[in-house]
């Protein structure tokens, strides 16, 4: 999802009776329902895959910035630009919560931005994708942070204290993001003219799949789920959530009365679900690997950003030693 | 890439409307104290959560070890008569 791919270090999950002593106390800690705490003794690898998720978790909130940031200063009203801008503040914040999450195992900040910057470490793939029309803000909070949200809520209870912590303070802050795109929808899909709704219509129909995409590959294909599953860093499965959310979903998109791009879809009456298709997964692969339509872009605005604020973070560190050396220097 | 210093990391307490302590928010890299609090505004009191911000470097805070638990915490176990319910009293005696 936000953390699509988190690949494991662990070599599959071992049953109870095959661990050391150690693994073993630690996996019925976790069982327990225990939280593990950043100076608890925890196995390399469950240290190693959590700075991988969190770490792309803080990411993909940091890029997400820069597909709405670019509609702020064309926003068509300054209600909506006011409502924009504090979405895309508190992506900047959710961020920096989850970014001291992945501290608290040992990275540093600067490591972490070298490994974005070097495509060491990836972020999610629907931030790959272009916005186009102002439309777009709208399918972007109602589907981006819907999905969002439907991952996040259950990691709300993940083992690892500092991570679930952040992901309460998120989830409290987010479920404004989604309203704020489904009442963009209203607005235009419901009660717009017949160039809003074909708008509308045209922005959910370029972000369905990518959202459906966001949840990973398909349960069958995921090969890292297993042991993060049995160390609760992730909660359900790809195909459970994807479910979720398409079941979720296919009725707010009825009351907009837009229509779902999926000649396929169908309630299932035996299931109780939607039948849906799949989302194509050599698109998804291509555009997580670097392909996609926005990838240079938006690294390249990371990297330049960072490039060109070293001088302010240089210098605001060099004029605060100068100033403790000058109140030492008074005593 | 340059290697520069980073900014080191402000653990952030915040005391809410209603006259509780502050409690602990999260944490974030600012240069010195007066940084730190202009940043913990911005990154942890976007609705109104505080009246009253504080903050601390991280490397200044002491922490009791993990692995000190049961030799800090087990005497404790086994006092329950320091909880009031430990004491029965007769209906008679009305709420005490």
């Amino acid at each position: 999802m936000y953390a699509q791919m988190v690949k494991s270090t662990g070599k599959g999950v071992q049953a109870l009776e095959d661990m050391s002593p150690q693994d073993r106390a630690f996996q019925e800690r976790i069982d327990r329902g225990e939280k593990i705490e950043p100076k608890d003794w925890m196995p390399d690898a469950y240290r190693k895959n959590l700075i991988r998720q969190i770490g792309q978790h803080a990411h993909s909130e940091i890029v997400g910035q820069l597909p709405e940031g670019n509609w702020i200063t064309r926003a068509p009203t300054l209600e909506r630009k006011a409502n924009l801008l504090a979405k895309v503040q508190d992506e900047a914040g959710h961020g920096l919560y989850l970014y001291c999450a992945a501290e608290t195992l040992g990275v540093s900040r600067d490591e972490l931005f070298e490994m974005l910057h070097c495509g060491k470490m990836k972020y999610s793939s629907i931030f790959n994708y272009p916005t186009l029309t102002w439309a777009d803000m709208g399918a972007v909070g109602w589907l981006v942070d819907g999905a969002a949200i439907m991952n996040q809520v259950p990691l709300q209870r993940t083992s690892y204290g500092p991570y679930a912590r952040a992901m309460v303070r998120i989830c409290k802050e987010e479920s404004f993001h989604q309203r704020q795109g489904y009442h963009i929808m209203i607005k235009m899909a419901k009660e717009g003219t017949a160039d809003q709704k074909r708008m509308a219509q045209d922005a959910f129909n370029r972000f369905w799949y990518p959202a459906l995409m966001m949840f990973g590959p398909s349960d069958k294909d995921s090969v890292h789920s297993a042991q993060s599953m049995a160390w609760k860093i992730k909660m359900n499965t790809n195909d459970e959530l994807r479910q979720k959310f398409v079941d979720e979903t296919v009725p707010q998109a009825k009351f907009l009365s837009l229509t779902v791009p999926d000649e396929r879809l169908m309630f299932n009456e035996e299931t109780g679900h939607y039948d849906y298709s799949e989302p194509d997964w050599n698109e998804f692969m291509d555009v997580i690997s670097g392909n996609g339509p926005c990838n240079t872009d938006r690294l390249e605005a990371r990297k330049k950003a960072w490039r060109e604020g070293s001088w302010v973070r240089e210098g605001m560190m060099a004029h605060a030693d100068k100033k403790a050396q000058c109140k030492i220097a008074a005593e | 890439m340059t290697k520069s210093k980073e900014w080191p990391l402000w653990e952030v307490f915040i005391r809410g409307q209603h006259g509780m302590s502050h409690r602990h928010v999260g944490s974030l890299h600012a240069v010195d104290a007066e940084h730190a609090i202009k940043n913990a505004r911005d990154v942890y009191t976007r609705r109104n959560e505080g009246v009253s911000i504080w903050v601390v470097e991280a490397e200044n805070i002491s922490a009791s070890s993990p692995s000190d638990k049961g030799p800090l915490y087990e005497p404790a176990r086994d006092k329950v008569y320091r909880h009031p319910t430990f004491y029965d009293l007769p209906e008679e005696a009305g709420n005490m």
